[in-house]
């Protein structure tokens, strides 16, 4: 736990509602440096709403977050360099070929779309056969392994990823496992939703659990401020 | 420091153009579709306007044109549709940089569609309605030009927002068609006056009323999009 | 972070104050327009050829010119809520939309009622009339879109950016219906200012100014209803006491 360093994520009292119907409550929590966290919870308990909070998707409508010191309403650009988030959707083009998706996202994010580190990062995901394939020919498990890949491409010191052992397959987990340990080496934070307890406890370091949009315990070894 | 975040965004618009142009290109979905239906309404509207070759003639410019926004508007929604199925859009807005390279990046790829159909339409007047092209051939591809400019810009930026709500089919024509009037206009008489020998000069006050449009709406599309094209 | 700044840090804004009935504007309001019609209708004899015909230009003119001053209240309302983010803004953008559309619904109807016996039918391509149907079109198209969006974040956005684009292009629409008409040398109605009695046409046109204001703020109060009460029912959700 560093304590003079901005901590990776820190919310406060963060509401959000869709119409009329709130899915979240008031949450606050903290996560430092070199952690990584599982957010838990049943279904519509508003996991998927606070880490897109996070990510800068949505704009909340009550309350502030900040990552690494950036708040995301006032500054979300400086947040968006920092963070990424793996999400339901694959976010890939299901027309264009996976070496295509990769090449477009580094692009997008303004740089030099190399060959050398397209094939490096299929390589960690494990696609690096699978690279002139169409997207739309691979398997559910392969599309998602593109979609993690498009996130390795630049270095992320805040990664957010939206249950990732339900929707990877093994080999796309085992890669999951190893980027959260690579992250936390280098003093990257991590949130991770799953409903899997056991890998919870091997990966991360504790869980914060959700209920109706509001934090309702959060193990140790830090207490957390109830929202 | 400036230069360079320029660079960056140019390189975006580049990529997002691209990939636009890439993904039609594999799938030829949406191009032939509007070609197509292209040629129908020019049939369509002959058959609407009689056999008559003058009254043809003189309506080439406006069949021509009213052919170019009724076919040309299915391109705009589906230019986003590719983003809403794979939940790619999200993904869009959270790469870091400015949000108007997306939007730069769609015109220009829209621009490459709208004149792919422009290029089967033009013939078409020509054959069917007589158009009497030979007269201005230049000058009458240049309207074409600056009013499918317009045209392409506000399309885009109107379906950023059309596409995201149920009566999208319907909802993207009743915002763009009344903020086209003055290009439809402007388009029509300046194409009319240079088939007819320009003999009043009117084409210029046209031209000019399509270039100011164009930069006025280029402009504030621009500077807008970035507050509808998130969530 | 304390609880000050969580409250601070609210992201949709201050909740603009319910502001309170206006008794006296209403009264101003209609006194004012009934003393212009009055003055107008006494003032003015029959004219030669058109008969009582042409005193519906007292309300006609008046009330095209009340549309494009919505207009104008929509693009300033519009751009204050995309730069200052505040809802009363995007309340304000709304009500004038609603007061601009009814006020540009009715110059469009007394106008096809004013030519039907001055040219015979119901509608000329004059460049006024049309250009002001176009500019019907775009407020319909404008609340088209509120209508269709839920979200109210979205809405205000989407709206200030519809807003903005579409009073930007009520000149442009006029200009090019005008030169349109010019150049093929249509008969356009005549300058109606040559043969309306000026004072009378001036205090309809205050009247219908008081009128559009009565209308929005009536409108804008609506929304502040509307507003608190979702705000008070945010807040109970949230377990937190109404301020």
């Amino acid at each position: 736990m560093q304590l003079d360093s901005p901590p990776a994520v820190d919310c406060a009292g963060i509401a959000h509602r869709f119409g009329a119907k709130w899915a979240l409550r008031g949450v606050s929590m903290r996560v430092s440096a070199g952690e990584i966290v599982a957010l838990v919870g049943r279904n519509g308990s508003g996991k998927t709403t606070l880490m897109r909070v996070i990510a800068t998707a949505l704009r909340p409508t009550r309350g502030a977050a900040r990552v690494f010191g950036h708040d995301v309403t006032a500054d979300p650009s400086a947040v968006r360099e920092l963070t990424a988030l793996v999400g339901h959707a694959t976010g890939v083009y299901t027309d264009l070929t996976a070496e295509e998706n990769l090449r477009f996202a580094i692009r997008m994010a303004g740089e030099e779309a190399t060959a050398a580190r397209i094939s490096e990062v299929l390589e960690r995901v494990g696609l690096a056969h699978e690279a002139r394939a169409r997207v739309r020919e691979l398997s559910a498990g392969q599309q998602r392994r593109i979609g993690l890949a498009r996130v390795l491409l630049r270095p992320v010191r805040l990664l957010l990823l939206d249950e990732p052992y339900t929707s990877f397959d093994d080999e796309g987990q085992a890669v999951v496992d190893r980027e959260l340990a690579a992250l936390r080496a280098r003093g990257g934070a991590a949130i991770v939703i799953t409903h899997d307890a056991e890998r919870a406890r091997r990966v991360t370091d504790r869980s914060v659990r959700l209920d109706a949009g509001a934090v309702v315990e959060a193990h140790a070894p830090r207490k957390v401020a109830n929202g | 420091m400036a230069e360079r975040i320029w660079a960056r965004e140019f390189a975006r618009v580049g990529a997002m153009a691209w990939k636009d142009l890439a993904v039609e290109r594999r799938t030829k979905a949406t191009l032939n579709a509007v070609v197509f239906f292209a040629a129908l309404t020019m049939l369509l509207f002959g058959f609407a306007l009689g056999a008559d070759s003058e009254t043809l003639k003189a309506a080439s410019a406006g069949v021509l044109w009213l052919t170019v926004l009724f076919a040309g508007v299915l391109v705009f929604n589906r230019s986003y549709q590719t983003e809403l199925d794979s939940g790619a859009l999200e993904t869009l807005l959270l790469y870091p940089g400015d949000r108007w390279a997306i939007f730069a990046g769609k015109v220009i790829a829209n621009l490459a569609f709208v004149f792919l159909v422009e290029a089967v339409i033009l013939p078409l007047a020509v054959i069917l309605y007589h158009m009497p092209l030979e007269r201005a051939p230049l000058a009458v591809i240049g309207v074409m030009i600056l009013g499918t400019l317009g045209f392409v810009t506000l399309g885009t930026f109107y379906a950023a927002m059309a596409s995201r709500v149920r009566a999208r089919e319907v909802l993207l024509p009743l915002l763009l068609f009344p903020m086209l009037v003055p290009v439809l206009i402007a388009s029509v008489e300046a194409t009319q006056a240079y088939l007819t020998g320009d003999v009043m000069r009117d084409s210029r006050v046209w031209v000019r009323l399509l270039v100011v449009f164009d930069a006025i709406f280029l402009v504030a599309a621009v500077a807008a999009f970035e507050h509808v094209i998130e969530g | 972070m304390t609880e000050a700044v969580m409250e601070r840090a609210a992201t949709s804004g201050a909740v603009p104050a319910v502001p309170p009935r206006r008794p006296l504007l209403a009264a101003v309001t209609l006194l004012t327009l009934v003393g212009a019609e009055l003055f107008s209708v006494l003032t003015s004899p029959p004219d030669r050829d058109m008969g009582n015909l042409e005193k519906i230009l007292y309300i006609h003119v008046p009330c095209a010119w009340m549309a494009m001053t919505a207009s104008l209240f929509v693009f300033l309302a519009s751009v204050g809520y995309l730069w200052k983010r505040e809802e009363r803004y995007d309340m304000i953008a709304a009500a004038s939309a609603e007061a601009g559309t009814l006020f540009t619904a009715l110059t469009v109807i007394l106008g096809s009622i004013w030519a039907r016996p001055t040219w015979g039918t119901w509608w000329t391509w004059d460049a006024r009339l049309t250009s002001t149907a176009v500019l019907l079109l775009i407020y319909l198209g404008y609340l088209a879109l509120r209508a269709a969006t839920d979200d109210v974040d979205r809405r205000a956005r989407w709206s200030a950016a519809v807003g903005i684009l579409g009073a930007i292009n009520a000149g442009i629409v006029y200009e090019s219906v005008v030169w349109w008409r010019t150049i093929h040398q249509i008969q356009s109605s005549p300058s109606s200012m040559g043969i309306m009695y000026t004072w009378g046409l001036r205090l309809n046109a205050i009247a219908m100014l008081l009128v559009l204001v009565y209308f929005i703020t009536n409108r804008y109060r609506s929304f502040c209803l509307i507003r608190a009460t979702e705000m008070m029912a945010e807040d109970a959700v949230l377990g937190r006491r109404a301020p």
